[in-house]
């Protein structure tokens, strides 16, 4: 690991509430160019809330605190202009699109902008790109393949900071390696990483992790810190089981 | 003159490059029969008519035509009417597909209607692609009407598809008779615009025993665009299956209303369906926009892939 870390983003003491409810309780992180981190946490944390948040989606705008990419708020900005700052998010559940292509759906993120991008990113996630390229990105792929497919596009838009939410979640054995390898790839292209996970076997891919629980930060360090709350060692925290809580469109469970 | 005129339409419709004139064809232009080819089986007799044409199409017992026959009705002048009357016939385990393109690039003020009495022999195999070319000033009204007949075991395709331009108003109206163990595929792909308005009817009779069909309709309108789907499968033969499709995203102040109607009157037979209206899904949006999509780019991709 570089001993330089640098923050590439920064929460700042962010709070999030929805009707009533506190989802995420002024949370202050900071996240090191270059690096793979984990935000961990039981069910309802706040953990994917947190993810939308940084991306900007529309539903999570309301919070107070601030977020900063390289030193500058980004806290007006739009879902595309964050995006455009380098910043992307892969959802847990990866949306269907009816009658798009998977090259179309890649080329639409891709940087580079040749056609030999789309069969190039495909590989590098393991799907075979004459069998996929002309595709549709619909419900005739399975969920695992549209994850990988999801992680193809975001390896053509070389992105700053990549958030992957649950990546290991639905996917077979297989797909999980190529998963992983893809977030070497992306580390070693400089990009930095977040992976919000509740998978000890994700977290392993982590050099620095953070606990959250209930909205709440409760510890931060090397993985192998973190690692002890999956071994039963949980730390004292306010979390009193709370995993979905209905409250609207912000909720602390999945997007 | 006439060679022109061929040109003109072919170049409207992206063809004139690549157009073969040994395929079969027809090509008209208003009602003026500019160029046809015939293949051996398929017999092609049109008619001028003073406002139109009409043409018998028939293709003999058991003949498989190998290329797709392509029909081009244009009318290039800016105003006009033409009526397009087809009598199609495919016998028996004969197979043909069409290419059928309908250009108005200049359109200010057309009507065109065609009214075509389509009949599928036993065990024979029909597809017929149709695709619009208008003007961007939307003043065309197109009114095409069929009634098709299938026999036992036949298939029957058809896809109606309008994306360039204006639609102006355009008033579908299609209906099937399905007798056993065939079936019948009707898509209709449209994108409205400005004050469009878009009428759709599609119908399929399921009245012999394991007969089949598949009504499939996505429509995009934006602005001030309107449109309606009347979209019916009646089975009533034992074992027909029929499923309705209709996907409509509705973008500014468009409209957009969709009435599938499913009819089973037989124990065995099954007819589902599925509507989905509204605008563009919110996680497909984000989606692209955590890509680097604007908004405005983000939305036609999806669009573009709903009437792909």
């Amino acid at each position: 690991m570089a001993e330089d870390k640098m923050a590439i983003l920064e929460v700042r003491d962010v709070s999030l509430q929805v009707n009533s409810t506190l989802i995420l309780n002024g949370l202050s992180m900071e996240f090191w160019a270059g690096y793979v981190q984990a935000v961990v946490g039981p069910n309802g944390a706040g953990k994917s809330t947190l993810a939308s948040l940084i991306m900007g989606l529309p539903d999570y705008r309301q919070h107070t605190g601030d977020i900063l990419f390289e030193g500058q708020s980004i806290k007006n900005l739009n879902v595309d202009q964050r995006a455009r700052l380098g910043i992307t998010l892969a959802w847990q559940e990866p949306a269907r699109f009816e009658g798009l292509k998977v090259s179309q759906f890649i080329l639409a993120a891709a940087k580079n902008k040749d056609k030999k991008e789309v069969d190039r990113v495909l590989d590098m996630v393991g799907l075979e790109p004459a069998r996929y390229r002309s595709r549709d990105v619909d419900k005739t792929l399975s969920g695992g393949e549209r994850k990988r497919i999801e992680l193809a596009s975001i390896l053509a838009m070389k992105p700053r900071l990549v958030m992957l939410d649950e990546p290991d979640s639905g996917v077979d054995i297989e797909a999980i390696d190529r998963i992983f390898e893809a977030i070497n790839r992306l580390k070693k292209a400089g990009t930095t990483v977040l992976l919000i996970t509740h998978s000890p076997k994700v977290l392993e891919k982590a050099d620095h992790a953070f606990l959250i629980c209930h909205g709440t930060l409760v510890d931060k360090g090397v993985t192998s810190k973190i690692m002890e709350y999956f071994s039963g060692k949980c730390l004292p925290c306010p979390h009193q089981n709370v995993p979905e809580i209905n409250s609207g469109a912000a909720t602390g469970g999945k997007t | 003159m006439t060679e022109d005129l061929v040109g003109e339409i072919l170049e409207s419709v992206n063809l004139h490059r690549t157009f073969n004139k040994d395929t079969p064809h027809l090509i008209i232009n208003a009602n003026q029969v500019l160029s046809s080819h015939q293949v051996e089986g398929l017999i092609m007799e049109p008619e001028e008519l003073p406002d139109g044409v009409r043409a018998k199409l028939r293709v003999k017992k058991g003949v498989k035509i190998g290329s797709p026959v392509h029909l081009c009705f244009g009318l290039l002048p800016e105003r006009g009417v033409q009526h397009i009357i087809m009598d199609i016939e495919i016998e028996d385990e004969a197979e043909v597909s069409f290419m059928a393109h309908c250009t108005f690039p200049n359109a200010v003020d057309v009507e065109h209607r065609m009214e075509a009495q389509i009949k599928v022999g036993r065990q024979a195999k029909y597809s017929y692609f149709e695709r619009h070319w208008h003007s961007d000033e939307g003043m065309v009204k197109v009114v095409p009407v069929a009634r098709i007949e299938l026999e036992e075991g036949a298939h029957f395709s058809t896809e109606f598809e309008l994306l360039k331009g204006r639609v102006g108003l355009i008033d579908l109206d299609y209906r099937t008779t399905c007798q056993a163990r065939s079936s019948a595929e009707m898509k209709a792909r449209i994108f409205g615009r400005q004050d469009d308005r878009i009428q759709i009817r599609e119908a399929a009779h399921l009245i012999g025993e394991g007969s089949r069909a598949a009504l499939t309709t996505h429509i995009a309108v934006k602005n001030q665009a309107r449109a309606e789907i009347n979209n019916e499968i009646i089975a009533e033969a034992p074992y027909a299956r029929g499923h309705v499709d209709c996907k409509e995203i509705i973008q500014d102040s468009g409209l957009a209303r969709a009435v599938p109607v499913v009819e089973v009157r037989n124990s065995k037979a099954q007819v589902t369906h599925e509507a989905a209206i509204g605008s563009v899904d919110s996680k497909q949006l984000q989606t692209l926009m955590s890509r680097g999509l604007s908004e405005e780019e983000a939305v036609d991709l999806i669009v573009e892939g709903l009437l792909s």
